[in-house]
């Protein structure tokens, strides 16, 4: 009874504050509090802002959303688990939302599988040291394993002990597309879970429903004509000026995915714009490029302006694991600085000329992972891709650069990978293949990166 | 230069550079300084090297046994432990007579062992350091170089690469220090003892430098029986009563010269009045060649390879979590009939006969392939399993280091040619078949392309593939065993050959 009462004053709460939002600002652009507290700095570091956030409102949802949200699935580990089993640097965590909150992050996005299960916990452990109207949570449906119905809504009760709330601001259907087109029927439509969360919808516990997509156009068009029946409030795509027109694997290019749901004037939440980090690594002489442009903004801050500028963005999702990373996104979007026409043009050229670069299309969201034949798979293919570019990858034994390549990648790799969890040890099940979002065939990459491996060593390159 | 500072300062020179050999697991020092392994006595004895052999006889024959003093790393050694064992004493030393009966008794010990038993790893000098070096001087520097590897990642260097450092051999370990520990106890105490009374090279260099070109001599119108010189000689080989020094002991050190007050003891030719009888003929010991052997059993201990630290994963439970990663579990040595030796020992026999256990191909080995055995009758000696590591195509290491032509020198063509041994299916184990899975990895890592992959239902072509081992092409080389994903122990392993043969 109790907790009803409280969710009715919520409502209440909720319809005075669309009222408000609805008169003070229609749409767009605005900051969340007319605080404006900079901190300064004279050390050529810009200070990290508080209170000139840019936010985003889509009427009729009251929420004023910061443009940079916080993802969780990156959260900073413990190098052993604690005494409850927790993989993660609780007290790393809190620091980071205190200050994320501080500086008017308010847009958490968790899932119950992130973090070998352990995101929505720490999550919650640290978002309820603040009062809960100060900020919105998103968390997802991730049953890939089991669509049984009663699964799945046990699934959904935890996700809310976890997170220590009983209302979910945005609730997603984790990962359509991404193993087919079995994902949306089978995990939600043959077992009934879509009328369930619709209803959870209804009942106020669910404030906005939508899903997270990777996978081919025929499905996402598919998922995206449901919006005349169940009416998707939101939807999470990966945009990002790589994917703008060369997405790899099965994705769709987001100019396409923008496009279509722009037109139903739904929000959208951004995944990936930094393509796991891929994006902020970048070859030397695109790093130049971008930084002759603007010495003094980080490579990562492009990517982020990118990702923000279309203006049907809700927010933009950054899975921040450094108190640095925060605070040069803070910087990003304190406030937003939409790019030019021109400045976009030049993030487009950029991703062609990165096509060059014959980097495995991993964001290291650890998807794959464990591999049950304890390949460190990430591990492996990031070690690849820094090799990539870093020029360090041969052609063959009579490169200018062999020996130093040579030695870099071998040295690098055993570095980064122990041998017992390198490539060597992949017997090409394939288990990994069908949780990829990025629909990599990794065996096959493995393999390939393996049989390099073994040129170097045996110097038959 | 005085003729003690000059012995002095080449004996730590190639000390310390024999040393580093035990202790460079890069193999890079051994391109340049393997030869000071090789021109050892006792392996260069054992590995036919009749160049080496010859000079150092000459050598003997002419200077003495100054082999004992600057070579052999053991009796460098032992200075050293002399040294400090007698560092607050002025006169620590006596004359004593020759313990005949025992050193000769020790040498046809020895000779008889060796060539009967195939046990001349026991009382090497060279091998007793290296033994000493390996394990005990080796963990020190590999984790040494790990740290600078730590610091070298972090300033974004390349120049150190991380190494695995493990216990190889826990008896080895303990007979290793034990032994140097023995050794080190007699030098603290009195010297040259083990040189003089065990040391089976000491004693044949005993019989050359008895009648050696040069010696120490005393000259009786100089000396005044003070007998400074024999209480200053670690040998103990003056009797300054007589005025006569046993050359046949007298390790050419060159102390007893600056301690004579009179001039008296000098290091003179020693021939020059006397009649000069001819040098005697080098009494070279045939511990060479093979006699009977018997066959042996497979050296079965069981060593588990620890894993690298695995994380505790979270169990896939009814629902699969993102990341984190897999236990994985140590490999455990397979029981094999037949012993695996490395390529370029021949034969287990050839191998058995020539190695004195010094470890150096231990020390040098990449792989983690090579560990020293426990079995009684290859004590101490090297063999060959895959837990760690495998006999990687690109590596002749092993072979370029042995002085003691136990591994003979081979190319990497010779080696991709050379059956060590040969693989074996276990089917029980196989992963197709016990987790229904696509595997294939040991046909896919397989050098000479020995495996091909065959179906498991001979009814349904499609059905999961199992491999299938040509053993006329396989050369033993451990990749298929070493990268199989079955657990403790692997479904496909090698058996050793007793006798190599070439493809």
């Amino acid at each position: 009874m109790e907790e009803k009462t409280a969710r009715h004053n919520e409502m209440n709460r909720r319809d005075f504050l669309k009222i408000v939002g609805i008169s003070t600002a229609a749409a767009g652009l605005n900051a969340c509090s007319p605080r404006r507290a900079a901190e300064e700095t004279d050390n050529g570091v810009a200070g990290t802002p508080a209170g000139e956030m840019t936010c985003r409102q889509f009427p009729p949802s009251p929420d004023k959303v910061s443009i940079l949200g916080y993802g969780c699935m990156r959260w900073p580990t413990l190098p052993a688990p604690g005494g409850d089993g927790n993989v993660i640097d609780q007290e790393e965590v809190n620091r980071l939302v205190d200050y994320a909150i501080a500086h008017g992050v308010n847009y958490f996005d968790t899932a119950p599988v992130y973090v070998q299960g352990w995101s929505e916990t720490s999550t919650g452990i640290a978002l309820s040291r603040h009062p809960r109207d100060k900020y919105f949570i998103a968390t997802k449906m991730s049953n890939f394993s089991d669509p049984d119905f009663g699964e799945s809504v046990r699934m959904y009760r935890n996700s809310m002990k976890n997170l220590r709330t009983d209302y979910i601001d945005y609730y997603l259907l984790h990962s359509l597309g991404s193993q087919g087109a079995r994902s949306f029927q089978t995990r939600f439509l043959d077992n009934g879970l879509l009328d369930f969360l619709v209803k959870e919808r209804e009942a106020g516990r669910i404030r906005h429903l939508g899903w997270s997509f990777h996978g081919t156009k025929d499905e996402f068009d598919r998922i995206l004509s449901y919006h005349e029946t169940v009416h998707w409030d939101f939807i999470q795509i990966q945009l990002n000026y790589s994917d703008w027109k060369y997405a790899t694997g099965r994705n769709v290019n987001a100019d396409y995915l923008y496009a279509k749901i722009a037109e139903r004037r739904i929000p959208m939440v951004i995944m990936e714009p930094l393509l796991g980090g891929r994006l902020a690594k970048l070859p030397e002489h695109v790093f130049t490029r971008l930084k002759a442009r603007k010495p003094e903004a980080s490579v990562a801050s492009w990517a982020f302006r990118f990702a923000a500028t279309p203006p049907m963005v809700l927010t933009v999702l950054s899975g921040m694991t450094y108190m640095e990373h925060l605070q040069d996104n803070i910087r990003t979007y304190s406030p937003l600085v939409p790019l030019t026409e021109e400045e976009k043009r030049f993030l487009l050229d950029t991703a062609a000329l990165m096509r060059e670069y014959p980097t495995v299309p991993c964001n290291d969201c650890q998807y794959c992972m464990p591999c049950p034949y304890g390949i460190d798979i990430p591990g492996v293919l990031l070690h690849y891709n820094k090799c990539v570019n870093e020029g360090n990858i041969s052609q063959s034994r009579l490169d200018e650069n062999y020996a130093e390549a040579r030695r870099a990648f071998l040295v690098g790799y055993d570095r980064s990978v122990p041998k017992l969890r390198q490539a060597s040890h992949c017997i090409g099940c394939a288990q990994c293949n069908p949780h990829c979002p990025q629909s990599i065939d990794i065996p096959k990459e493995l393999q390939r990166i393996d049989r390099y491996v073994e040129q170097l060593k045996q110097d038959t390159l | 230069m005085p003729i003690k500072r000059l012995r002095q300062t080449l004996a730590a020179v190639c000390a310390v550079l024999v040393t580093l050999l035990f202790l460079d697991f890069t193999g890079t020092v051994h391109l340049w300084l393997g030869w000071l392994a090789k021109i050892q006595f006792l392996p260069a004895l054992l590995a036919l090297n009749a160049g080496v052999a010859i000079v150092l006889v000459l050598l003997t024959l002419v200077f003495g046994r100054v082999y004992c003093s600057v070579i052999c790393p053991l009796g460098v050694f032992q200075d050293l432990a002399a040294r400090l064992g007698h560092r607050k004493k002025r006169l620590p030393y006596t004359h004593s007579h020759p313990k005949n009966a025992l050193r000769y008794g020790v040498l046809a010990a020895f000779v008889v062992a060796a060539a009967v038993l195939h046990a001349a790893a026991w009382f090497d000098p060279y091998a007793i350091y290296g033994r000493a070096a390996n394990a005990v001087v080796q963990p020190l520097w590999m984790w040494g170089n790990n740290a600078l590897d730590y610091l070298a990642e972090r300033a974004g260097s390349y120049a150190f690469y991380p190494t695995e450092v493990w216990l190889r051999s826990a008896p080895v370990l303990a007979v290793s220090v034990a032994m140097i520990a023995v050794v080190a106890a007699l030098a603290w105490k009195g010297g040259r003892t083990y040189c003089n009374t065990i040391c089976p090279v000491g004693t044949v260099l005993g019989f050359l430098s008895r009648h050696s070109l040069f010696r120490i001599t005393i000259d009786t119108s100089k000396c005044n029986g003070c007998t400074l010189c024999a209480r200053n000689c670690k040998a103990s080989c003056i009797d300054a009563k007589a005025h006569t020094v046993d050359a046949s002991r007298c390790v050419a050190c060159f102390d007893c010269i600056g301690k004579c007050t009179q001039g008296a003891v000098g290091y003179r030719f020693s021939y020059a009045k006397k009649k000069p009888s001819g040098p005697s003929p080098a009494s070279r010991k045939a511990a060479e060649g093979g006699a009977g052997r018997r066959a042996f059993l497979a050296g079965s201990a069981v060593m588990l390879a620890s894993a690298a630290a695995a994380q505790a994963a979270k169990k896939a439970e009814a629902v699969k979590m993102d990341g984190g990663l897999a236990d994985i579990i140590g490999k455990k040595e397979p029981k094999r009939t037949t012993p695996i030796t490395p390529p370029g020992s021949w034969s287990a026999r050839q191998m058995q006969a020539h190695c004195t256990a010094c470890q150096l191909c231990v020390s040098v080995c990449p792989n983690q392939v090579l560990r020293p055995s426990h079995s009684l009758s290859t004590f101490m000696q090297p063999y060959v399993s895959y837990e760690r590591g495998y006999c990687r195509p690109e590596c002749t290491k092993c072979a370029e280091v042995c002085p003691a032509g136990a591994i003979r020198p081979i190319s990497r063509a010779d080696k991709s040619a050379i059956q060590i041994g040969h693989a074996v299916w276990v089917k029980d184990r196989c992963v197709p078949l016990t987790d229904g899975q696509e595997c294939g990895n040991c046909a896919r890592h397989c050098p000479t392309g020995a495996i091909s992959m065959i179906p498991s239902d001979p009814s349904d072509p499609e059905s999961l593939k199992i491999p299938a081992v040509d053993t006329e092409r396989c050369i033993g080389c451990g990749a298929c065993e070493n990268l199989c994903p079955a657990r403790p122990l692997s479904a496909i392993y090698v058996e050793g050959h007793e006798v190599h043969r070439v493809i």
